[in-house]
């Protein structure tokens, strides 16, 4: 076994998954606060993507105002989202919840498709590009970059999550609504505010993937690798999407540089069939106790 | 106008025809269906054989999700491994269809059983990323297990024969469907009437309740998912009979959410609704093609927007009834019904 290409490998590996972890961190906050999961989450990403090559590539805006301005988009679009289809499902079956943001994902590839055409993209290059050695190990800088990038936005999180007032309510609100809705807290606002938020995480990342893999109409598939974080990590455990994120972020490229890339989606969909089995909440999910 | 119907017995109520007018209108859709391929142009016969497959699947989808309450993401893969075997089956031995078909559906049954088993401990969304785990698995099983499936080169497959009969045209196929398809649905309508049907229905209702009623959950649970799966394999295997190719990119993801968007907008748990939904999602792609083309001449290369449209009213479609008609086109048709029932006193 070559220990170079496999550090090689895994550094990548854990710099994909920073970025997995950041989009984990999106779907964990709305489904923490609204308990929603939200299929379409790939497609938001790939909608910004295409929000960033407008702003940058099109209207030609610096990078400091374009990549807020398509991460806002992105949140934006996530508020918007939740106020007209989600708001009005609420308390309905998940099968009809999770249809509805299936729905939304078809929608989005197809608005995508009439807007900015079916063919493949390039995003402005923003990335250093000049190779990263530590040593003799090389690693891209443009991934580097990336999660660099993304553990920030994550670190801004946690810190917001923790001391803001806005990321108390969020909590409240996903401990007990009831409670936190006669203390004050405006509910529905919080909902409305986790969608944002967890789209603005998600957002970013979309644009980050895009950066070094290109872009497409349908390079929100990529997603499906990250309800396998959140199921792997427990979809209400904010720890369980970072830990999750970076585990399967490395799993995966570690089984693509060894053994090929179609034996990616196995390895993390086998993977998951096995954490269902022996634990069915994930690493950190909270276990649902039901009563009659 | 019929205002109440008067039910003497138990087993009158809980008849499927329960009036004479009902028998009289069935009568009229049988003798519509047996017509049906004698006056229509070939284009529309072959829509009628697919949506004879789509009400098949549909309908075996809906015992699981409508009926049990179980999400499923995995019928697409699921009429994949009926396809496969009935095709595998057809080439190395040359059997019929009248043996084929059953074994593929009693395979695909055993692996919807395998695929279920999760469902014992988890259930909603966990569940639905399980069955999706279930169905890349098996996708990567179709594009690996070369000396079966031959890879992405795909199968072919001749004629389907029946009874030293060669099935060689939509025509022929259409009276092997239709009917295939009729057993199914009054199976699935009577399916509904036994203990199993009820327990199903109180398993999606609560399952912990049902259990503390006497319900085995293992058992019913599995059952739904082997039946179903059942519905799904034949499925599969008239499709790959009426393709006559079949590759590992028949059966996506995107086969398996079509089924679930078909029950939901024909409506779930009831037995209509899959009916209606298959036929409605199988025929709303061509009435855009049919769009497309009228409007060609009024807006330049309406015809390269086809298949993104395509896609925002498949959207669209889950959208607007989830939220506008969340029981679907069979409740739309309860309420015309209703309407000209009630006609001259309610208007």
């Amino acid at each position: 076994m070559d220990w170079l290409f496999f550090i090689e490998s895994s550094l990548a590996g854990l710099c994909t998954g920073a970025i997995y972890a950041l989009v984990a961190l999106g779907f964990v906050i709305i489904y923490k606060a609204t308990k929603v999961i939200n299929f379409a989450i790939g497609e938001i990403m790939m909608i910004s993507a295409y929000f960033f090559l407008t702003f940058a590539g099109i209207f030609a805006w610096p990078l400091w105002l374009a990549l807020p301005a398509a991460v806002v988009s992105g949140g934006l679009l996530g508020g918007l989202t939740e106020k007209t289809i989600i708001r009005p499902m609420l308390g309905e079956s998940p099968i009809s919840v999770i249809m509805v943001t299936i729905g939304l994902s078809n929608i989005l590839v197809g608005t995508a498709q009439i807007i900015w055409g079916g063919g493949p993209q390039v995003l402005p290059g923003f990335l250093p590009r000049q190779p990263i050695f530590l040593g003799e190990i090389y690693v891209s800088s443009k991934i580097a970059f990336s999660a660099l990038i993304a553990v920030a936005m994550l670190i801004c999180y946690l810190l917001y999550f923790r001391f803001s007032r806005g990321g108390v309510a969020l909590r409240a609100t996903a401990s007990d609504q009831a409670a936190s809705f006669s203390m004050g807290i405006s509910v529905p606002r919080v909902f409305n505010f986790a969608w944002i938020f967890g789209c603005m995480a998600t957002a970013l990342a979309g644009i980050l993937f895009s950066a070094s893999g290109g872009l497409s109409p349908h390079s929100g598939g990529m997603a499906l690798a990250i309800l396998v974080v959140v199921i792997f990590g427990g979809l209400d455990s904010i720890l369980g999407a970072l830990v999750g994120g970076l585990i399967i972020g490395w799993l995966e490229t570690i089984v693509g540089a060894f053994w090929g890339g179609e034996y990616k989606m196995l390895a993390i969909f086998t993977l998951l069939t096995l954490i269902l089995v022996i634990k069915p909440y994930g690493l950190f999910g909270t276990k649902e106790i039901e009563r009659l | 106008m019929r205002i109440a119907d008067a039910v003497s017995s138990y087993s009158d109520d809980e008849a499927i025809f329960r009036t004479r007018t009902q028998r009289v209108w069935m009568g009229i859709l049988l003798a519509c269906l047996l017509a049906f391929p004698f006056v229509v142009s070939p284009y529309l016969l072959f829509l009628g054989c697919l949506i004879g497959i789509a009400v098949i699947s549909a309908t075996g989808l809906n015992i699981l999700v409508g009926l049990t309450g179980q999400i499923s993401l995995g019928q697409g893969a699921f009429m994949g491994v009926g396809a496969y075997t009935s095709v595998w089956l057809a080439n190395q031995f040359a059997l019929s269809l009248a043996v084929t078909l059953p074994l593929a559906g009693l395979l695909t049954a055993l692996v919807g059983v395998i695929v279920g088993l999760p469902s014992l401990r988890v259930k909603g969304l966990y569940l639905a990323i399980a069955t999706m785990a279930a169905s890349v698995i098996l996708h990567f099983v179709f594009v690996h297990w070369e000396s079966v499936t031959a890879g992405n080169l795909g199968l072919n497959l001749q004629h389907a024969k029946l009874f030293g009969m060669e099935l060689d045209s939509d025509f022929k196929l259409y009276f092997v469907i239709i009917p295939l398809a009729l057993i199914a649905v009054t199976g699935a309508r009577n399916l509904l009437r036994t203990r199993i049907g009820r327990a199903f229905i109180a398993v999606r209702d609560r399952d912990i309740s049902a259990e503390v009623l006497g319900v085995n959950l293992l058992r019913y649970k599995l059952l739904s998912f082997g039946l179903s799966s059942f519905y799904a394999g034949c499925a599969g295997a008239l499709w790959a009979y009426f393709f006559k190719v079949i590759t590992p990119e028949s059966f996506p993801l995107e086969v398996s959410i079509f089924y679930l968007a078909a029950i939901i907008v024909g409506g779930m748990g009831t037995i209509l609704g899959p009916i209606l939904g298959a036929a409605f999602m199988t025929l709303v792609p061509e009435m855009l093609k049919v769009l497309t083309l009228l409007l060609e001449p009024i807006i330049a290369n309406a015809q390269v927007h086809l298949a993104p449209m395509k896609g925002v009213v498949f959207g669209i479609l889950i959208v607007g009834f989830l939220l506008f008609e969340p029981h679907g086109l069979a409740e739309i048709w309860r309420k015309i019904q209703r309407f000209f029932r009630l006609w001259p006193f309610k208007t």
